[in-house]
């Protein structure tokens, strides 16, 4: 037979097509909707949230930072309760990471405050001696895209039924109707900083990338 | 033609696409030293503003050596040794040279693209497919430009029985298909909207657990049919037309095939220990990876006994030792991924060093140094020169294999350092360190790796070196060579 197949390139092209892709169905398939099941009051990422994991995205902080907390008594002591299939639900894509030169930050948000961050995105060192991660100093200057975030809110309630309310709509007036609550959402944020360009942006009506990461860093809990 | 005329093969395309391996090689080792010096002096942070940081910088190595060199030596070797095992000239087919050209000018493109858009920052964040939309829809389009390539030429054949390498090649092209297509499943935001926020940005198709499992059904495939599979298919060429030595055997060569095309799909989960994905996928990815040893080893057990009784060619073909060295670290790294696949083992191995440390035994010591040993032997055959120095070859292979070995044992030492102090409780049971704690013991390690870096860019530095001498000023042939490359 394989002395057939070698003269045969399409049916050997099927052959290897058939032999590598059952596995794939058999591992991802079966648990597939029990997985895109959210927690209990699991809320969807509001619209600063959104832009705030772009930034998360955008400077990817995956490169060195998890979120995803073992079962294990070391890292629960270390990082809080251990992640949940559930808590994922609406993480589009998934952040877990695979390595971990910094801690994880799946929960962050317990034990870390706005003020905490922002002297931290600044300058690492000075908030932990000896950390070895960069200053994102262009964060503070940077506009985050919130109008993009939005079209990925509305997005996925259109495609994938996430919980956004009715007015998520992909219409301009209605993104221009909506405006308003992510600038309040990032002035709530603002208000907890020192840095005066920062405030004065967020004043002004922009959304600087360190607010919006902020706003994302502080939601994870 | 004659059938018993001599063949003139046609090599533009693979030359074209050697110099972009060398480009990329370079290019990419040199962010990948970069990157490692960031980790133990983290000043170098700041040589590029917002451009320059570890983290922006991370997936441009990645995406340029898997992308840019690792394919580019994938396609450049197709385009040199699918002709010679089919018995049939590019030239022979306007079309499919067209095709060739063609699918190296859109590669090209791609490459730019991707190295700008990463730059930029535009990137999905999910590991090695970082790229937005547009740029996987160019990526559709390149490998399918391969493909057609690639069947028109077997379209074309005169040897009607494939040779081991096309079977690996094919499997290539398959695999990576069907794992880039379904992990890329995005929905661009811009058009799923009235034309609001960026046309650059989409959202995965999958969330959450699901995505992680088709993140690393690809992530480790992706190692599979881009690290693995060309790379076996490069030394069943490469190493019997060097030595001229027949494969040892032709039954371990299908065990090994059909085995690693079954078995190294199931593996993926591995990557998912002790994750949220439920506890019996994690389990068969535990044992399908230990299974894996077999068909890999097979692979290169058949190359080391190629070389029976022929040993001597060690010590007078320097091509000779970079392949045997190649086949075994490649033993070395699918004995070393399965010990870190078994539940406990990665239970402290998964999150540290110990794992870019196995991904660096096996694409140093074997990606690279096959696709090195591969052009070499390419070289005096496509410019009918005889390669420039051998003294240089012998310089580079010991720079380079003393890079490997200090980069993997220094990260063997940090990821199981690290790996152990995050879990070690002193007599009350409370966590003895901080986190902190845990990374400045690190950085003689970083160091290490660093130098590790150095030396072997500057082992690729001479093979390229080596490559554009042998390109323009060595001494021409009269006629091709049989097996040895000749070498001043």
């Amino acid at each position: 037979m394989f002395h057939w197949l070698e003269k045969n390139p399409f049916f050997f092209a099927v052959g290897v097509f058939l032999v590598i892709s059952f596995a794939g169905l058999i591992e991802i398939l079966p648990n597939f909707a029990e997985a895109s099941r959210p927690v209990v009051g699991l809320k969807p990422y509001t619209v600063l949230e959104l832009a705030g994991r772009e930034v998360y995205k955008k400077d990817n902080c995956i490169a060195c930072h998890s979120q995803l907390i073992r079962p294990f008594k070391a890292e629960t002591d270390r990082y809080g309760q251990y992640s949940l299939s559930g808590e994922y639900a609406y993480d589009r894509p998934f952040l877990w990471g695979s390595k971990r030169t910094g801690p994880d930050l799946h929960r962050v948000g317990n034990y870390r405050t706005t003020d905490w961050h922002e002297n931290h995105m600044w300058d690492p060192p000075s908030v932990v001696p000896g950390s070895i991660m960069p200053a994102y100093k262009h964060m503070f200057t940077n506009v985050a895209d919130i109008e993009t975030a939005y079209a990925e809110a509305v997005t996925v309630k259109n495609v994938f039924h996430t919980p956004y309310g009715d007015e998520f709509k992909g219409t301009r007036a209605a993104w221009e109707a909506h405006k308003p609550k992510v600038l309040a959402d990032a002035k709530k944020i603002a208000a907890d900083m020192k840095n005066k360009d920062v405030k004065e942006a967020v004043e002004a009506g922009k959304v600087p990338e360190i607010v919006a990461l902020i706003a994302y860093l502080n939601r994870l809990k | 033609m004659q059938s018993n005329a001599a063949l003139e093969y046609d090599y533009t395309v693979a030359k074209l696409f050697t110099y972009t391996t060398i480009l990329f090689g370079f290019v990419g080792m040199l962010i990948g030293t970069l990157i490692a010096s960031q980790l133990a002096f983290p000043e170098l942070n700041y040589l590029f503003g917002e451009y320059g940081t570890f983290s922006r910088l991370r997936p441009l190595h990645t995406n340029i050596v898997i992308f840019g060199f690792t394919i580019s030596g994938v396609f450049a070797t197709f385009y040199y040794f699918g002709q010679r095992v089919l018995k049939v000239s590019m030239a022979e087919s306007k079309f499919v040279m067209f095709i060739g050209k063609l699918h190296f000018a859109l590669y090209v493109l791609l490459a730019v693209g991707m190295v700008i858009s990463l730059f930029l920052g535009m990137s999905s964040s999910k590991e090695y497919a970082q790229m937005e939309w547009p740029l996987d829809i160019l990526t559709v389009v390149v490998w399918v430009l391969w493909g057609v390539a690639m069947f028109g030429l077997i379209g074309m054949r005169r040897e009607k029985a494939l040779y081991i390498s096309l079977w690996y090649y094919i499997a290539c092209f398959l695999g990576v298909a069907m794992l880039y297509l379904f992990n890329n499943m995005e929905i661009p935001t811009y058009f799923a909207t009235e034309g609001l926020g960026s046309i650059m940005h989409s959202v995965s198709m999958y969330s959450g657990t699901n995505d992680a499992l088709v993140q690393w059904w690809w992530g480790h495939n992706a190692v599979a049919f881009v690290f693995t599979v060309p790379i076996v298919g490069m030394i069943y060429y490469f190493l019997p037309k060097e030595s001229g030595q027949a494969i040892y055997s032709y039954k371990l060569s299908l065990l090994s095939f059909w085995g690693l095309m079954f078995v190294y799909l199931w593996a993926g989960s591995h990557h998912l220990l002790w994750s949220t994905v439920p506890d019996w996928m994690q389990t068969m990815g535990s044992v399908f990876s230990i299974v894996l040893i077999l068909p890999s080893w097979g692979s290169a057990i058949n190359m080391l006994l190629t070389m029976k009784g022929e040993w001597n060619q060690l010590t007078d073909n320097p091509l000779i030792k970079f392949m045997v060295l190649a086949s075994t670290f490649y033993m070395l790294s699918t004995l070393e991924g399965p010990i870190q696949a078994i539940k406990s083992v990665n239970a402290i191995a998964h999150f540290t060093d110990w794992i870019p440390g196995h991904v660096h035994d096996g694409v140093l010591g074997w990606v690279s140094f096959m696709i090195m040993a591969g052009l070499f032997h390419m070289a005096p055959r496509m410019f009918k020169r005889e390669i420039y120095s051998k003294k240089l070859m012998e310089a580079q292979f010991w720079l380079q294999t003393t890079a490997v070995v200090l980069y993997f044992t220094s990260m063997w030492i940090a990821g199981i350092t690290q790996g152990m102090m995050w879990r070690a409780v002193d007599e009350y049971g409370n966590l003895m360190y901080s986190f902190i704690d845990t990374v400045t013991v690190l950085h003689p390690y970083y160091a290490i790796r660093a130098l590790a870096g150095v030396l072997f860019l500057t082992g690729f530095v001479m093979f390229a070196y080596n490559m554009i001498k042998t390109m323009i000023s060595s001494r021409e042939l009269t006629e091709e060579p049989q097996f040895k490359s000749p070498m001043a």
